[in-house]
Protein backbone atom coordinates (compact mmCIF):
# COMPACT_ATOMS: atom_id res chain seq x y z
CA UNK A 1 0.00 0.00 0.00
CA UNK A 2 1.35 3.51 -0.85
CA UNK A 3 1.83 6.26 1.00
CA UNK A 4 -1.38 8.43 0.95
CA UNK A 5 -0.22 11.63 2.71
CA UNK A 6 0.37 15.00 0.16
CA UNK A 7 3.88 16.34 0.61
CA UNK A 8 2.77 19.47 1.55
CA UNK A 9 1.21 18.30 4.55
CA UNK A 10 3.63 16.11 5.42
CA UNK A 11 6.39 19.00 5.71
CA UNK A 12 3.83 21.06 8.19
CA UNK A 13 5.32 20.85 11.24
CA UNK A 14 3.09 20.21 13.96
CA UNK A 15 1.63 22.89 16.56
CA UNK A 16 4.44 24.32 18.42
CA UNK A 17 2.19 23.21 22.03
CA UNK A 18 1.47 19.86 20.72
CA UNK A 19 4.46 18.22 22.24
CA UNK A 20 3.88 20.52 25.78
CA UNK A 21 0.29 19.93 25.04
CA UNK A 22 0.72 16.25 25.58
CA UNK A 23 3.06 16.06 28.67
CA UNK A 24 0.74 18.58 30.22
CA UNK A 25 -2.28 16.18 29.75
CA UNK A 26 -0.55 13.38 31.44
CA UNK A 27 -0.15 15.42 34.52
CA UNK A 28 -2.73 15.52 37.06
CA UNK A 29 -3.85 18.59 39.42
CA UNK A 30 -1.97 21.45 37.21
CA UNK A 31 -3.02 24.84 37.51
CA UNK A 32 -2.74 25.75 33.58
CA UNK A 33 -3.01 29.68 32.61
CA UNK A 34 -2.59 27.68 28.71
CA UNK A 35 -6.02 28.52 27.07
CA UNK A 36 -6.74 30.83 24.40
CA UNK A 37 -10.29 31.29 24.83
CA UNK A 38 -12.59 33.56 27.72
CA UNK A 39 -13.65 31.72 30.73
CA UNK A 40 -16.73 33.46 30.66
CA UNK A 41 -19.49 31.58 29.17
CA UNK A 42 -21.30 33.39 26.23
CA UNK A 43 -24.26 35.70 27.76
CA UNK A 44 -27.52 34.80 28.38
CA UNK A 45 -29.24 36.70 25.67
CA UNK A 46 -27.30 34.99 22.86
CA UNK A 47 -27.80 31.71 24.17
CA UNK A 48 -31.29 32.02 24.36
CA UNK A 49 -31.53 33.53 20.74
CA UNK A 50 -29.64 30.25 19.77
CA UNK A 51 -31.68 28.03 21.33
CA UNK A 52 -34.84 29.29 20.13
CA UNK A 53 -33.39 29.62 16.63
CA UNK A 54 -33.28 25.80 16.93
CA UNK A 55 -36.53 25.45 19.05
CA UNK A 56 -38.35 27.14 16.29
CA UNK A 57 -36.95 24.77 13.66
CA UNK A 58 -34.05 26.97 11.74
CA UNK A 59 -32.42 23.88 11.04
CA UNK A 60 -31.31 24.61 7.52
CA UNK A 61 -28.26 25.75 5.35
CA UNK A 62 -28.28 29.97 4.96
CA UNK A 63 -26.98 31.91 1.70
CA UNK A 64 -23.37 30.93 1.58
CA UNK A 65 -22.34 34.52 2.58
CA UNK A 66 -24.59 34.48 5.50
CA UNK A 67 -27.59 35.77 7.07
CA UNK A 68 -28.17 39.64 5.74
CA UNK A 69 -29.73 40.73 8.92
CA UNK A 70 -26.10 39.49 10.09
CA UNK A 71 -23.86 41.18 8.08
CA UNK A 72 -25.44 44.38 8.25
CA UNK A 73 -25.48 44.65 11.53
CA UNK A 74 -21.74 43.92 11.19
CA UNK A 75 -21.25 46.96 8.20
CA UNK A 76 -22.83 48.56 11.43
CA UNK A 77 -21.37 47.64 14.25
CA UNK A 78 -17.53 48.12 12.06
CA UNK A 79 -18.62 51.86 10.94
CA UNK A 80 -19.87 53.35 14.28
CA UNK A 81 -16.89 51.65 16.73
CA UNK A 82 -14.16 51.44 14.04
CA UNK A 83 -14.71 53.91 11.38
CA UNK A 84 -14.28 51.46 8.71
CA UNK A 85 -16.49 51.35 5.96
CA UNK A 86 -17.53 47.67 3.91
CA UNK A 87 -20.26 47.10 2.34
CA UNK A 88 -23.28 44.13 3.27
CA UNK A 89 -21.76 42.61 -0.24
CA UNK A 90 -18.30 42.52 0.46
CA UNK A 91 -19.13 40.96 4.05
CA UNK A 92 -18.93 37.19 5.02
CA UNK A 93 -19.46 35.05 7.65
CA UNK A 94 -17.10 32.27 8.04
CA UNK A 95 -17.02 29.00 10.38
CA UNK A 96 -14.89 31.72 12.84
CA UNK A 97 -12.64 33.74 12.15
CA UNK A 98 -10.25 30.69 11.55
CA UNK A 99 -11.82 30.19 8.27
CA UNK A 100 -11.36 33.56 7.00
CA UNK A 101 -7.47 33.54 7.90
CA UNK A 102 -7.33 30.11 6.22
CA UNK A 103 -9.61 31.14 2.81
CA UNK A 104 -8.05 34.55 1.99
CA UNK A 105 -4.71 32.30 2.05
CA UNK A 106 -6.16 30.30 -0.17
CA UNK A 107 -7.70 32.86 -2.78
CA UNK A 108 -4.78 34.66 -2.54
CA UNK A 109 -1.13 32.67 -1.77
CA UNK A 110 0.59 31.36 -5.76
CA UNK A 111 3.65 29.22 -4.80
CA UNK A 112 6.85 31.21 -3.98
CA UNK A 113 5.05 33.82 -2.77
CA UNK A 114 6.40 35.27 0.48
CA UNK A 115 3.59 36.28 3.73
CA UNK A 116 5.16 38.56 6.12
CA UNK A 117 3.89 37.29 9.41
CA UNK A 118 4.94 39.28 12.49
CA UNK A 119 6.62 37.27 15.54
CA UNK A 120 6.18 36.11 17.38
CA UNK A 121 2.06 35.78 16.38
CA UNK A 122 -0.75 33.39 16.36
CA UNK A 123 0.65 29.72 15.34
CA UNK A 124 -2.17 29.24 12.63
CA UNK A 125 -1.01 31.82 10.10
CA UNK A 126 2.25 30.55 9.14
CA UNK A 127 1.01 26.51 8.50
CA UNK A 128 -1.87 28.38 6.70
CA UNK A 129 0.37 29.96 4.14
CA UNK A 130 2.60 26.64 3.67
CA UNK A 131 0.21 24.44 2.54
CA UNK A 132 -0.67 26.82 -0.25
CA UNK A 133 2.86 26.59 -1.56
CA UNK A 134 3.70 30.05 0.03
CA UNK A 135 6.64 31.42 2.09
CA UNK A 136 6.29 32.70 5.81
CA UNK A 137 8.49 35.34 6.77
CA UNK A 138 9.13 36.51 9.76
CA UNK A 139 8.91 40.00 10.96
CA UNK A 140 10.88 40.49 14.03
CA UNK A 141 8.95 42.30 16.56
CA UNK A 142 10.82 43.56 19.80
CA UNK A 143 9.83 42.85 23.47
CA UNK A 144 11.52 46.52 24.10
CA UNK A 145 9.14 48.23 21.72
CA UNK A 146 6.02 46.94 22.66
CA UNK A 147 6.32 44.07 20.24
CA UNK A 148 5.36 46.24 17.27
CA UNK A 149 5.82 46.06 14.08
CA UNK A 150 8.27 48.63 12.53
CA UNK A 151 9.01 49.99 9.13
CA UNK A 152 12.60 49.28 9.99
CA UNK A 153 12.08 45.63 10.65
CA UNK A 154 9.32 45.18 7.91
CA UNK A 155 12.64 46.76 5.06
CA UNK A 156 14.85 44.17 6.70
CA UNK A 157 12.90 41.01 5.11
CA UNK A 158 10.70 42.69 2.44
CA UNK A 159 11.78 41.55 -1.27
CA UNK A 160 10.18 41.42 -4.65
CA UNK A 161 8.17 38.24 -3.77
CA UNK A 162 6.42 39.56 -0.61
CA UNK A 163 3.00 39.39 -1.48
CA UNK A 164 1.04 40.32 1.53
CA UNK A 165 1.41 41.32 5.14
CA UNK A 166 -0.59 39.80 7.70
CA UNK A 167 -1.35 41.71 10.81
CA UNK A 168 -2.98 40.69 14.08
CA UNK A 169 -3.52 43.19 16.38
CA UNK A 170 -4.29 43.56 19.31
CA UNK A 171 -1.78 40.33 19.39
CA UNK A 172 -1.89 36.84 20.85
CA UNK A 173 0.55 36.26 22.54
CA UNK A 174 2.23 39.35 22.74
CA UNK A 175 -0.75 41.19 23.79
CA UNK A 176 0.75 44.60 21.97
CA UNK A 177 -1.44 46.66 19.83
CA UNK A 178 -0.95 49.11 17.02
CA UNK A 179 -2.16 52.84 17.62
CA UNK A 180 -3.03 54.68 14.99
CA UNK A 181 0.14 56.65 14.78
CA UNK A 182 2.20 53.08 14.90
CA UNK A 183 -0.03 52.25 12.02
CA UNK A 184 0.41 55.66 9.63
CA UNK A 185 4.42 55.28 10.22
CA UNK A 186 3.92 51.51 8.10
CA UNK A 187 1.32 52.86 5.61
CA UNK A 188 3.67 53.78 2.68
CA UNK A 189 5.58 50.86 2.78
CA UNK A 190 2.67 48.92 1.89
CA UNK A 191 1.99 50.91 -0.68
CA UNK A 192 5.75 51.06 -1.63
CA UNK A 193 5.15 47.23 -1.84
CA UNK A 194 2.31 46.59 -3.27
CA UNK A 195 1.15 44.51 -0.35
CA UNK A 196 -2.05 43.22 0.55
CA UNK A 197 -2.76 43.46 4.56
CA UNK A 198 -4.82 40.82 6.14
CA UNK A 199 -5.76 42.22 9.51
CA UNK A 200 -7.09 40.06 12.06
CA UNK A 201 -8.98 42.10 14.59
CA UNK A 202 -10.09 39.43 16.85
CA UNK A 203 -9.37 40.76 19.68
CA UNK A 204 -10.21 44.25 18.72
CA UNK A 205 -12.97 44.78 21.28
CA UNK A 206 -10.09 43.72 24.43
CA UNK A 207 -8.21 46.79 24.62
CA UNK A 208 -7.28 48.61 27.74
CA UNK A 209 -7.00 52.14 28.12
CA UNK A 210 -7.40 53.01 24.23
CA UNK A 211 -9.47 52.26 21.35
CA UNK A 212 -8.72 49.83 18.80
CA UNK A 213 -7.65 51.61 15.72
CA UNK A 214 -8.50 49.10 12.70
CA UNK A 215 -5.81 49.56 9.70
CA UNK A 216 -8.81 49.18 7.44
CA UNK A 217 -9.70 52.47 8.70
CA UNK A 218 -6.88 54.35 6.85
CA UNK A 219 -8.44 55.80 3.76
CA UNK A 220 -5.07 55.56 1.84
CA UNK A 221 -5.14 51.95 2.03
CA UNK A 222 -8.27 51.19 0.95
CA UNK A 223 -9.37 48.19 -1.43
CA UNK A 224 -5.95 46.82 0.04
CA UNK A 225 -6.90 45.38 3.63
CA UNK A 226 -9.17 42.59 4.55
CA UNK A 227 -10.05 42.90 8.22
CA UNK A 228 -10.79 39.29 9.86
CA UNK A 229 -12.59 39.32 12.87
CA UNK A 230 -15.51 37.15 15.15
CA UNK A 231 -17.42 36.54 18.04
CA UNK A 232 -15.27 34.00 19.61
CA UNK A 233 -13.37 36.29 22.37
CA UNK A 234 -15.52 39.55 22.94
CA UNK A 235 -18.51 37.71 22.83
CA UNK A 236 -17.20 34.76 24.84
CA UNK A 237 -18.18 32.12 21.23
CA UNK A 238 -15.77 30.03 20.99
CA UNK A 239 -17.98 26.82 20.37
CA UNK A 240 -20.70 28.69 18.66
CA UNK A 241 -17.74 28.63 15.32
CA UNK A 242 -19.18 32.50 14.10
CA UNK A 243 -16.77 35.08 12.13
CA UNK A 244 -16.42 37.22 10.00
CA UNK A 245 -14.66 38.73 7.04
CA UNK A 246 -14.62 42.01 4.98
CA UNK A 247 -12.79 42.70 2.08
CA UNK A 248 -12.96 44.34 -1.33
CA UNK A 249 -14.98 42.76 -3.81
CA UNK A 250 -12.90 40.64 -6.08
CA UNK A 251 -11.14 39.12 -3.12
CA UNK A 252 -14.33 38.69 -1.02
CA UNK A 253 -16.11 37.24 -4.12
CA UNK A 254 -12.86 34.57 -4.73
CA UNK A 255 -13.09 33.70 -0.92
CA UNK A 256 -16.79 32.82 -1.39
CA UNK A 257 -16.28 30.68 -4.29
CA UNK A 258 -14.22 28.24 -2.27
CA UNK A 259 -16.13 28.51 0.46
CA UNK A 260 -18.88 27.58 -1.01
CA UNK A 261 -17.28 24.17 -2.39
CA UNK A 262 -15.77 23.72 1.25
CA UNK A 263 -17.72 24.72 3.98
CA UNK A 264 -21.26 25.91 2.08
CA UNK A 265 -22.05 27.89 5.26
CA UNK A 266 -21.36 28.39 9.09
CA UNK A 267 -24.28 27.31 11.76
CA UNK A 268 -27.26 28.80 11.00
CA UNK A 269 -27.98 28.64 14.81
CA UNK A 270 -24.45 30.53 15.86
CA UNK A 271 -25.20 33.03 12.90
CA UNK A 272 -28.78 34.27 14.68
CA UNK A 273 -27.00 34.04 18.08
CA UNK A 274 -24.36 36.46 17.25
CA UNK A 275 -26.86 38.79 15.25
CA UNK A 276 -28.83 38.93 18.69
CA UNK A 277 -25.03 39.74 20.32
CA UNK A 278 -25.27 42.24 17.58
CA UNK A 279 -28.42 43.78 18.20
CA UNK A 280 -28.87 43.46 22.05
CA UNK A 281 -25.39 45.25 22.43
CA UNK A 282 -26.67 48.47 19.80
CA UNK A 283 -29.19 48.80 22.59
CA UNK A 284 -27.37 48.33 26.02
CA UNK A 285 -24.22 49.96 24.93
CA UNK A 286 -22.52 46.61 24.69
CA UNK A 287 -22.78 45.85 28.50
CA UNK A 288 -21.77 42.84 28.75
CA UNK A 289 -18.46 42.97 26.36
CA UNK A 290 -17.49 46.23 28.91
CA UNK A 291 -17.84 43.88 31.90
CA UNK A 292 -16.11 40.84 30.53
CA UNK A 293 -13.32 43.80 29.64
CA UNK A 294 -13.40 45.56 32.96
CA UNK A 295 -12.72 42.32 34.57
CA UNK A 296 -9.72 41.11 32.35
CA UNK A 297 -8.75 44.93 32.71
CA UNK A 298 -8.35 43.79 36.74
CA UNK A 299 -6.80 40.95 35.76
CA UNK A 300 -3.95 42.05 33.56
CA UNK A 301 -3.08 44.68 36.01
CA UNK A 302 -2.34 41.98 38.85
CA UNK A 303 -0.62 39.61 36.14
CA UNK A 304 2.15 42.77 35.56
CA UNK A 305 2.30 43.79 38.76
CA UNK A 306 2.81 40.10 40.24
CA UNK A 307 5.10 39.30 37.23
CA UNK A 308 7.34 42.46 37.26
CA UNK A 309 7.26 41.68 40.98
CA UNK A 310 8.86 38.85 40.51
CA UNK A 311 11.73 39.82 38.52
CA UNK A 312 10.83 39.15 35.20
CA UNK A 313 10.89 42.09 32.39
CA UNK A 314 7.13 41.88 31.65
CA UNK A 315 5.46 44.01 28.59
CA UNK A 316 2.27 45.50 30.47
CA UNK A 317 -0.08 43.99 27.66
CA UNK A 318 -2.23 46.17 25.85
CA UNK A 319 -5.05 44.05 23.99
CA UNK A 320 -6.21 40.43 24.04
CA UNK A 321 -6.03 38.37 27.53
CA UNK A 322 -2.62 37.13 27.53
CA UNK A 323 0.55 38.47 28.80
CA UNK A 324 4.44 37.33 27.22
CA UNK A 325 7.20 37.89 30.18
CA UNK A 326 10.41 37.60 29.32
CA UNK A 327 12.34 34.66 31.06
CA UNK A 328 15.72 35.72 29.54
CA UNK A 329 16.84 36.72 33.12
CA UNK A 330 16.37 32.70 34.36
CA UNK A 331 19.20 32.01 31.64
CA UNK A 332 16.22 29.08 30.50
CA UNK A 333 14.81 29.55 27.58
CA UNK A 334 10.72 29.63 27.36
CA UNK A 335 10.61 25.95 26.43
CA UNK A 336 12.58 24.99 29.41
CA UNK A 337 11.00 27.08 31.71
CA UNK A 338 7.99 25.89 31.02
CA UNK A 339 8.95 22.59 31.26
CA UNK A 340 10.70 23.02 34.68
CA UNK A 341 7.67 24.96 35.71
CA UNK A 342 5.41 21.75 35.29
CA UNK A 343 7.74 19.77 37.06
CA UNK A 344 8.23 21.47 39.97
CA UNK A 345 5.20 23.21 40.61
CA UNK A 346 2.35 21.72 38.29
CA UNK A 347 1.38 25.14 36.44
CA UNK A 348 1.29 25.22 33.09
CA UNK A 349 1.85 28.13 30.43
CA UNK A 350 3.15 28.03 26.79
CA UNK A 351 6.50 28.28 25.61
CA UNK A 352 7.22 31.50 23.51
CA UNK A 353 8.55 30.14 20.65
CA UNK A 354 5.48 28.27 19.43
CA UNK A 355 4.27 30.99 17.92
CA UNK A 356 7.69 31.98 16.48
CA UNK A 357 11.58 32.16 17.20
CA UNK A 358 11.55 35.92 17.95
CA UNK A 359 9.34 34.08 21.42
CA UNK A 360 12.21 32.35 22.53
CA UNK A 361 12.92 33.45 25.18
CA UNK A 362 9.58 34.33 26.50
CA UNK A 363 6.40 32.29 27.81
CA UNK A 364 2.61 32.63 27.15
CA UNK A 365 0.13 33.19 29.91
CA UNK A 366 -3.37 33.64 29.97
CA UNK A 367 -5.01 35.30 32.58
CA UNK A 368 -8.56 34.65 30.73
CA UNK A 369 -9.01 32.29 34.31
CA UNK A 370 -10.48 33.21 37.99
CA UNK A 371 -8.65 35.73 40.33
CA UNK A 372 -8.40 32.39 42.25
CA UNK A 373 -6.61 30.80 40.15
CA UNK A 374 -4.45 33.76 39.36
CA UNK A 375 -3.15 34.11 42.10
CA UNK A 376 -2.29 30.67 43.11
CA UNK A 377 -0.56 29.87 39.84
CA UNK A 378 1.54 33.42 40.29
CA UNK A 379 2.31 32.50 43.57
CA UNK A 380 3.74 28.95 42.42
CA UNK A 381 5.62 30.62 39.50
CA UNK A 382 7.22 33.33 41.81
CA UNK A 383 8.37 30.64 44.26
CA UNK A 384 9.40 28.46 41.09
CA UNK A 385 11.52 32.10 39.90
CA UNK A 386 13.22 32.50 43.44
CA UNK A 387 14.38 28.67 43.71
CA UNK A 388 16.16 29.73 40.27
CA UNK A 389 17.76 32.45 41.51
CA UNK A 390 18.58 31.23 44.92
CA UNK B 1 -11.61 53.64 50.72
CA UNK B 2 -15.58 53.07 49.58
CA UNK B 3 -14.16 51.29 46.37
CA UNK B 4 -11.54 49.61 48.05
CA UNK B 5 -13.89 48.26 50.45
CA UNK B 6 -16.63 47.00 47.95
CA UNK B 7 -13.82 45.50 46.63
CA UNK B 8 -12.44 43.32 49.01
CA UNK B 9 -15.98 42.70 50.50
CA UNK B 10 -16.19 41.26 46.61
CA UNK B 11 -13.08 39.45 47.44
CA UNK B 12 -13.29 37.96 50.76
CA UNK B 13 -16.37 36.86 49.81
CA UNK B 14 -15.51 34.96 47.39
CA UNK B 15 -12.46 33.45 48.97
CA UNK B 16 -11.95 34.37 52.89
CA UNK B 17 -7.96 33.35 53.06
CA UNK B 18 -6.70 35.99 50.72
CA UNK B 19 -3.30 36.94 52.34
CA UNK B 20 -3.30 41.06 52.71
CA UNK B 21 -0.60 40.56 50.63
CA UNK B 22 -2.38 38.86 47.94
CA UNK B 23 -5.49 41.37 48.40
CA UNK B 24 -2.94 44.67 48.14
CA UNK B 25 -1.81 43.08 44.71
CA UNK B 26 -5.23 42.58 43.00
CA UNK B 27 -6.29 46.00 44.17
CA UNK B 28 -3.49 47.42 43.24
CA UNK B 29 -3.34 49.32 47.04
CA UNK B 30 -1.20 49.40 49.24
CA UNK B 31 -0.68 46.77 52.51
CA UNK B 32 -0.83 49.58 54.94
CA UNK B 33 -4.24 50.66 53.08
CA UNK B 34 -5.68 47.06 52.65
CA UNK B 35 -5.08 46.20 56.53
CA UNK B 36 -6.91 49.35 57.77
CA UNK B 37 -10.05 48.97 55.35
CA UNK B 38 -10.37 45.19 56.41
CA UNK B 39 -10.53 46.53 59.95
CA UNK B 40 -12.71 49.11 59.67
CA UNK B 41 -15.35 46.48 57.91
CA UNK B 42 -14.45 44.07 60.79
CA UNK B 43 -15.19 46.82 63.22
CA UNK B 44 -18.88 48.23 61.59
CA UNK B 45 -19.71 44.63 61.54
CA UNK B 46 -20.12 44.32 58.11
CA UNK B 47 -17.81 41.39 58.14
CA UNK B 48 -18.87 39.43 60.49
CA UNK B 49 -17.11 35.84 60.59
CA UNK B 50 -14.52 34.47 58.28
CA UNK B 51 -15.65 30.48 57.74
CA UNK B 52 -15.20 27.33 55.33
CA UNK B 53 -17.79 26.54 53.25
CA UNK B 54 -18.67 23.21 53.81
CA UNK B 55 -19.78 20.97 50.64
CA UNK B 56 -22.02 18.31 52.60
CA UNK B 57 -21.92 16.43 49.22
CA UNK B 58 -18.86 15.70 49.45
CA UNK B 59 -19.04 14.09 52.79
CA UNK B 60 -20.23 10.53 54.16
CA UNK B 61 -23.68 9.94 54.90
CA UNK B 62 -23.29 9.21 58.70
CA UNK B 63 -20.99 12.53 58.99
CA UNK B 64 -23.94 14.64 57.11
CA UNK B 65 -26.11 16.63 59.42
CA UNK B 66 -29.63 17.13 58.49
CA UNK B 67 -30.87 20.05 57.21
CA UNK B 68 -34.64 21.50 56.75
CA UNK B 69 -36.30 25.09 55.63
CA UNK B 70 -38.87 25.95 57.70
CA UNK B 71 -41.35 28.66 56.39
CA UNK B 72 -43.62 30.12 59.53
CA UNK B 73 -46.41 32.59 58.80
CA UNK B 74 -47.15 34.59 62.30
CA UNK B 75 -50.17 35.72 63.24
CA UNK B 76 -49.45 39.86 64.18
CA UNK B 77 -50.02 40.49 67.91
CA UNK B 78 -50.66 43.83 69.80
CA UNK B 79 -47.41 44.48 70.87
CA UNK B 80 -45.64 41.99 69.18
CA UNK B 81 -44.27 42.34 65.85
CA UNK B 82 -41.81 40.22 63.51
CA UNK B 83 -38.80 41.87 65.44
CA UNK B 84 -39.61 40.13 68.67
CA UNK B 85 -40.47 37.13 67.33
CA UNK B 86 -37.57 36.79 65.31
CA UNK B 87 -35.41 37.51 69.09
CA UNK B 88 -37.17 34.34 70.39
CA UNK B 89 -36.53 31.73 67.21
CA UNK B 90 -33.02 33.32 66.51
CA UNK B 91 -31.62 32.11 70.42
CA UNK B 92 -32.34 28.92 69.26
CA UNK B 93 -29.09 27.00 68.60
CA UNK B 94 -30.76 24.82 65.65
CA UNK B 95 -30.97 27.73 63.91
CA UNK B 96 -28.66 28.96 61.43
CA UNK B 97 -30.30 31.47 59.73
CA UNK B 98 -33.45 33.29 60.12
CA UNK B 99 -34.58 35.38 57.18
CA UNK B 100 -37.94 38.03 57.36
CA UNK B 101 -39.83 37.10 53.47
CA UNK B 102 -42.15 38.82 51.47
CA UNK B 103 -44.58 36.80 49.35
CA UNK B 104 -46.70 33.72 51.16
CA UNK B 105 -45.01 33.23 54.64
CA UNK B 106 -43.24 35.30 57.00
CA UNK B 107 -40.22 33.76 58.35
CA UNK B 108 -37.82 31.74 56.26
CA UNK B 109 -35.18 29.84 59.01
CA UNK B 110 -32.63 27.32 58.19
CA UNK B 111 -32.12 24.74 60.49
CA UNK B 112 -29.52 21.92 60.91
CA UNK B 113 -29.70 18.64 62.89
CA UNK B 114 -28.08 15.55 63.76
CA UNK B 115 -31.20 14.03 61.91
CA UNK B 116 -34.69 14.39 61.04
CA UNK B 117 -36.24 13.45 64.11
CA UNK B 118 -33.80 16.05 65.80
CA UNK B 119 -35.19 18.31 63.74
CA UNK B 120 -38.78 17.57 64.22
CA UNK B 121 -38.66 17.60 67.56
CA UNK B 122 -37.07 21.17 67.04
CA UNK B 123 -40.38 22.05 65.54
CA UNK B 124 -42.90 20.14 67.67
CA UNK B 125 -41.32 21.37 70.82
CA UNK B 126 -39.58 24.60 70.52
CA UNK B 127 -40.60 26.13 67.60
CA UNK B 128 -44.57 25.73 67.03
CA UNK B 129 -45.31 26.55 70.69
CA UNK B 130 -44.38 29.89 70.27
CA UNK B 131 -47.32 32.30 70.98
CA UNK B 132 -48.73 33.56 67.71
CA UNK B 133 -47.18 31.34 65.26
CA UNK B 134 -49.73 30.50 62.96
CA UNK B 135 -48.13 27.47 60.92
CA UNK B 136 -45.23 26.17 60.17
CA UNK B 137 -44.27 24.17 57.00
CA UNK B 138 -40.46 21.97 56.76
CA UNK B 139 -39.10 21.39 54.06
CA UNK B 140 -36.01 18.80 54.42
CA UNK B 141 -33.22 19.63 52.01
CA UNK B 142 -32.34 16.68 49.59
CA UNK B 143 -29.47 17.69 47.55
CA UNK B 144 -27.24 20.80 47.08
CA UNK B 145 -26.75 21.39 43.69
CA UNK B 146 -24.77 24.79 44.30
CA UNK B 147 -23.85 25.98 47.56
CA UNK B 148 -22.79 30.17 48.35
CA UNK B 149 -21.90 30.16 44.33
CA UNK B 150 -19.90 26.62 44.37
CA UNK B 151 -21.61 23.92 41.80
CA UNK B 152 -20.89 20.67 44.07
CA UNK B 153 -20.84 18.26 41.25
CA UNK B 154 -19.67 19.72 37.80
CA UNK B 155 -20.34 18.27 35.10
CA UNK B 156 -16.59 16.75 33.95
CA UNK B 157 -17.23 16.55 29.93
CA UNK B 158 -17.65 20.18 29.69
CA UNK B 159 -14.10 21.20 31.19
CA UNK B 160 -12.12 23.63 29.27
CA UNK B 161 -8.94 22.40 27.49
CA UNK B 162 -5.71 22.86 29.56
CA UNK B 163 -3.98 24.36 26.86
CA UNK B 164 -4.72 25.92 23.63
CA UNK B 165 -2.56 28.39 20.95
Amino acid sequence: MRDFLSDKAKKLKPSGIRKFFDIVSERKDVISLGVGEPDFITPWDIREAGIQTIKRGYTQYTSNKGLVGLRQEIVDYLRCNYNVDYSVDDTMITVGASEAIDLILRATVNPGDEVLVPDPSYVSYKPCVELNGGVAVSVPCDGENGFKLTRKNLEKVVTKNSKILIFPYPNNPTGGIMEKEFIDEIVPFIIEHDLLVVSDEIYAELTYGREHCSIASVEALKDRVVLISGFSKAFAMTGWRVGYVCAPKPILDTMLKIHQYAIICAPIFSQYAALEGLKKGKLNGYKDIKEMRAEYDRRRKFMHKTFTEMGLSCFEPKGSFYIFPSVKETGLTGEEFATKLLEQEKVAVVPGDAFGEFGKYYVRCSYAYSMKNLVEATERIARFVKGLKG
Amino acid sequence: MKNLKNQLVELLSENARYTFSQLASITGESLAQVEKAVSELEESGIITKYSAIINTEAMDQENRKVQALIEVKVAPQKLKGFDSYAEEIYSFKEVQSLYLMSGGFDLAIFVEGKNITDIAMFVSEKLSVIDGIASVQTHFILKKYKIEGHITNPNKESERQIIQA
